[in-house]
């Protein structure tokens, strides 16, 4: 059953019925396990990737480094918890190496981010310094390249 | 003078008429809102690796002809793959020979073994190129249809039956375009059986060697004993690792047959392309994972396809190779042609109707699963309907 988790990973549109028809499955023992899976949040959630760069929306990317001092018993966690549960930003990592944590910023201008940035990260308490680095273009994210739309371009042959 | 083209050709090539199914791939092309399931290369593009090998090889300037048979080191690599995969041991220095595609390999196999008179007998349904070429080299093709009771294979007595004092030559072309058959160890210790008491060479097309599924892997008839010295193995890089378009392929057989082989090779073409070659050093090297990420998918496809057939009452035997299906549509008072236009016109879906691959296509017509998931199933979709519409 772990293929169909990597299933729906590539393709969350996939129904329990096709899903049963691919891997050999009955489509009730599929919905348990991804029923199951969903209590566990073991899955999290279902999403669409999205080129925005094509629509007429205006958005800015930022990714945040930023320094802590962990607090005692509760290392990164408490200021992470902070942190994340802004709506506007769209990951978090602790990383290893010459920052903390790396913060994956979502905003609609630049100005926008710098404040929040200024006004919600740099004013909390654990954190000794920021480091601002805006996204200038996406090229490939969760395993995603964007690019043009693929054109099947095979010629026809037996 | 006016120039005579009918006095000027050959005619024996001017007598082979062109495939049947240019003209529904003609009509197909001119109209836009279709959802095809009919193209018989895979929808992967060339892993980055490889691609990487061949970019990398030209930026090196690696733009010279190599020797005729294939770079000595792409040939040491073919020579452990063979033996890796298949069991199958070949001097990579005079056994082994690098082609342009399967089809260069499958061509200079038949003129080096087939001349006018001679029989070569056929399995069919198969893909369209063998018959042309058999002519082509004055043989006579001598063709046998394979049932869909026997799960399109070719019988120890199907074959008996067709030989001749005149047959010099039996193709086998398993895993199978467009049924999707296979031969496993038995059948082809059975036909074995049958050629050990000739002198009848084989030659074995084993393009989609790498894409079965189920338990068994693909076992090749050069393996099985008393084979080895009277087989043409005909492989190539075009399905495996989804390299269609850089045209690489290669034959392995004994040194007498190689030989005859390279002189054709090395007059008419000289050498496959150097980048490909290169590039091909790469995916045998590494490649492997990416042959078993691919067959996972086509894998999944595959059980797709022929259930959701299966569920609109369509008979569908089940392919253990290749990426076809080939479902029995004799069920619906129609020839596979007139099923074909109509899906095509009525419901905007392409399907190859079987008459496309020779005798005993009639009643079938072959859905190729090189499309993702939400393609095949927007397809089914359609052909779903039609059956609906069909059944009443």
């Amino acid at each position: 059953m772990k293929n169909i988790l990597e299933l729906l990973e590539s393709d969350s549109r996939l129904t329990p019925e096709q899903m049963a028809l691919m891997c050999d499955k009955e489509v009730g023992d599929i919905r348990l396990f991804i029923e199951e899976n969903e209590k566990k949040g073991i899955i999290l959630g279902y999403q669409t990737i999205i080129d925005w760069d094509k629509t007429e929306r205006e958005y800015v990317n930022a990714l945040i480094e930023l320094k802590i001092t962990p607090q005692r018993d509760r290392g990164f966690d408490r200021v992470a918890e902070r942190i994340y549960n802004y709506p506007e930003v769209q990951s978090l990592y602790l990383m290893s190496g010459g920052y903390d944590l790396a913060v994956i910023l979502e905003g609609r201008t630049m100005k926008e981010i710098a404040y929040f940035v200024a006004r919600k990260l740099a004013t909390l308490e654990d954190v000794v310094s920021t480091a601002t680095h805006f996204v200038l273009r996406k090229y490939k994210d969760k395993g995603v390249i964007y690019g043009p739309a693929v054109v099947d371009e095979r010629g026809n042959c037996l | 003078m006016k120039f005579d083209y009918t006095s000027a050709l050959n005619p024996t090539l001017c007598d082979i008429r062109p495939s049947g199914i240019r003209k529904f791939f003609d009509m197909l092309e001119e109209m836009k809102d279709v959802v095809s399931l009919t193209v018989g290369q895979p929808d992967f593009i060339t892993p980055w690796h490889i691609r990487a090998a061949g970019i990398e090889s030209l930026e090196a300037g690696k733009t010279y002809y190599t020797s005729n048979s294939g770079t000595l080191e792409l040939r040491l690599e073919l020579a452990k793959y063979m033996e890796r995969r298949f069991s199958l041991k070949y001097d990579p220095r005079s056994e082994i020979l690098v082609t342009v595609g399967g089809s260069e390999a499958i061509d200079l196999a038949i003129r080096s073994l087939v001349s006018t008179g001679d029989e070569v007998i056929l399995p069919l349904p198969a893909f369209v190129c063998y018959e042309p070429m058999i002519r082509m080299a004055g043989g006579v093709p001598i063709t046998v249809v394979t049932r869909e009771e026997n799960e399109f294979r070719l019988t120890p007595k199907e074959l008996r039956d067709a030989i001749t004092p005149k047959t010099k030559l039996l193709i086998l072309s398993y895993p199978n375009n467009p049924t999707g058959a296979i031969l496993d160890r038995n059948d082809l210790e059975a036909l074995a059986d049958v050629l050990r008491e000739t002198n009848i060479a084989v030659l074995s097309d084993e393009i989609y060697a790498e894409l079965t599924y189920g338990a068994d892997r693909h076992v090749s008839i050069a393996s099985i004993d008393g084979m080895w010295e009277r087989t043409v193995v005909v492989g190539g890089f075009s399905k495996a690792y989804a390299m269609t378009g850089w045209r690489l392929g290669f034959a392995s057989a004994p040194a007498p047959i190689l030989e005859q082989m390279l002189k054709l090779h090395q007059y008419a073409v000289m050498c496959a392309s150097t980048t490909s070659q290169l590039a091909a050093i790469e995916a045998l090297t590494n490649g492997d994972g990416d042959i078993a990420r691919m067959n996972e998918e086509y894998d999944r496809r595959r059980r797709y396809l022929v259930k959701r057939l299966r569920q609109m009452g369509i008979p569908c035997f089940e392919p253990k190779g290749a990426f076809y299906v080939w479902p029995n549509i004799s069920g619906f008072g129609m020839t596979s042609e007139q099923f074909c236009e109509k899906l095509l016109f009525d419901y905007r879906v392409a399907i190859v109707p079987g008459t496309a691959f020779g005798e005993g296509g009639e009643g079938f017509a072959r859905i190729s699963y090189a499309y993702s998931i939400s393609h095949i199933e927007t397809a089914l979709a359609g052909i779903e309907r039609m059956v609906r519409e069909l059944k009443g």
